[in-house]
């Protein structure tokens, strides 16, 4: 890092071009990544965002932030299918302090605590494990928090906070059987290689319930679809809980420590808790209510084909597409609305990657002759959760997942 | 509370601690001299698995708060974080900006003086009465 200025390549293009005095002239016939912003849809903005290909190992994200970095994945890449490529995946980080060298030969994960036989196991040793696969969406707790109303203060991101791959790795219960969790232990906690900038600030550190640590679905992995991580998403090692909002997934993983007494640290008992209430909503203002660590995700689905104020002709048979998650287990039905939710109809689910996948949803509609066509989106989970008709709210912008309408065009 | 010796040796604050001599040339903050290369073309390999040594860097961004009135969220703000955090935030009210400055400072340990507050405090809320209701 250094004061000179990195070589910025979307705004010296962008420079490029208006000297050229052709930007208008040249944007419908660029690709859309190569587009140096984006505009997002945040109730009363600001919208405007620079689409960075600066960071490594990344393709075009949209930047929310440089540093600590935080990358929105650009909406048309969920409409490519249900995994998300490791270039374009989110980033969402803490603190500043985070390695931009990782040597495999030298890593070590340890695992401590509450155990019988303390661990400190390389990455061959690791990948010696009896290995697992799992496909699951990895979420941010407050992906969408840039759609809340009345808004409110953290990370501005539209819906890309989150993303789905295939994710390769070992058990955590294999790990922790291996170490010999000690009668009395009640959570784990994870910490990874990333550090505060300022001396006294809470390092980043997430736990799980020992029973839930111990369940068997959750994971470490080395591997996300196929290849290794890139390292803005936790090279060399991440914990993967399938269900679960994206704050527990502990990147660049390289600690375990097994507790005898619940966890007390920041970022569980201050940090992203919700309001211990129906879909951890409150009103704006109001006080006094308990609150608990977020935890489990809920269904969602969205539109990718098309959004609002997309155009489509008169009559025309309109194709739809988009993925639904049922959160923390699979999808039953994906419900599309085209008389403001009065009544529902089914639409044609895709290949089944697993539970806690992303899946494709796809149906046909026939657009009016003359004003708008209004759409309603919802998905149902395998528990018989749906999306609620009201947006919830809280003050951390948590777990939206309010049903999804778009008002198509004609013309 | 100082930056931490971790954060100084990667040149983290070298933007908050360079930002009085921001003049063009400020080369005395130039990153430290990366690690030896030695280590980096190593592999580990596993059931078949191969994983590869990671040596790269990040992009810093340079991005200063605008306008006049800007120097105490300056000088005390972007140490932790790009400017761009703060530039994307919607419109917040003077409660809501108050209550995230004493956030950073009680509970991220920002090492923000207490009489540097209010400056801070009145420029987002100047930045927000630009934005859109």
């Amino acid at each position: 890092m250094t004061i000179a200025k990195q070589p910025d390549r979307s705004r010296s293009r962008r420079r490029l071009l208006q000297s050229a005095g052709i930007l208008g002239a040249m944007a419908a016939t660029f690709p859309a990544w190569a587009d140096p912003f984006v505009d997002l849809d945040l109730p009363g903005g600001p919208d405007r965002r620079e689409l960075t290909t600066a960071f490594p190992q990344k393709g075009p994200m949209i930047l929310q932030r440089t540093r600590p970095p935080l990358l929105e994945t650009p909406r048309e890449v969920f409409d490519r299918g249900v995994f998300t490529p490791n270039d374009q995946f989110f980033v969402r980080w803490h603190w500043a302090v985070i390695p931009t060298e990782v040597d495999v030969a030298k890593f070590k994960l340890t695992v401590r605590g509450h155990v019988n036989q303390v661990l400190s196991l390389s990455l061959a040793e690791l990948l010696a494990m009896p290995r697992v696969e799992l496909v699951a969406v990895n979420q941010c707790s407050g992906n969408s928090r840039g759609l809340f109303q009345p808004r409110v203060s953290g990370g501005q991101w539209e819906n890309g906070a989150m993303g789905n791959a295939r994710w390769t790795g070992f058990r955590l219960r294999d790990l922790l059987d291996r170490a010999g969790v000690k009668a009395g232990a009640v959570a784990v906690r994870f910490n990874g290689l990333d550090e505060p900038v300022v001396d006294g600030a809470p390092d980043f550190m997430k736990s799980l319930d020992i029973d839930h640590a111990r369940s068997g679905e959750v994971m470490l992995a080395y591997l996300m679809n196929g290849e290794q991580l890139p390292l803005l998403n936790g090279f060399p090692l991440r914990l993967i809980v399938p269900g679960w909002y994206s704050t527990y997934w502990v990147k660049m993983l390289n600690d375990i420590e097994v507790l005898d007494a619940p966890d007390e640290n920041y970022w569980m008992k201050t940090a992203y808790r919700i309001p211990d209430t129906p879909q951890a909503s409150v009103k704006p203002g109001e006080t006094g209510f308990k609150t608990v660590p977020i935890n489990r995700m809920v269904p969602r689905s969205f539109f990718t084909n098309v959004r609002d104020a997309t155009t489509v002709k008169p009559g025309a048979a309109v194709p739809l597409r988009g993925i639904a998650f049922g959160g923390d287990c699979g999808v039953s039905e994906v419900e599309l609305s085209t008389n403001s939710g009065e009544s529902w109809q089914k639409t044609a689910l895709g290949k089944d990657e697993g539970s806690y996948s992303f899946r494709q949803w796809s149906t046909t509609v026939t657009a009016p002759r003359t004003g708008t066509l209004a759409l309603q989106l919802r998905c149902t989970n395998t528990k018989g959760e749906v999306q609620p008709a009201e947006p919830n709210w809280n003050g951390g912008g948590f777990m939206r997942n309010v049903i999804e309408r778009v008002q198509l065009k004609i013309a | 509370m100082g930056l931490s010796t971790k954060a100084v040796a990667r040149g983290v604050p070298a933007l908050l601690l360079a930002l009085a001599a921001l003049a063009p040339g400020a080369a005395a903050f130039a990153q430290p001299a990366a690690a030896p290369a030695a280590s980096t073309a190593s592999t580990v390999t596993g059931g078949g698995v191969t994983l590869h040594s990671v040596s790269t860097n990040f992009p810093d961004s340079d991005r200063l708060f605008p306008g006049p009135a800007a120097d105490a969220i300056n000088n005390n703000c972007l140490a932790c974080h790009s400017a761009g955090m703060v530039l994307t935030q919607p419109r917040l009210s003077r409660a809501d900006w108050q209550a995230e400055v004493e956030k950073m400072r009680s509970f991220y340990k920002a090492p923000v003086d207490a009489t540097d507050v209010p400056a801070i405090v009145d420029y987002l809320v100047g930045l927000s009465s630009t934005k859109q209701p």
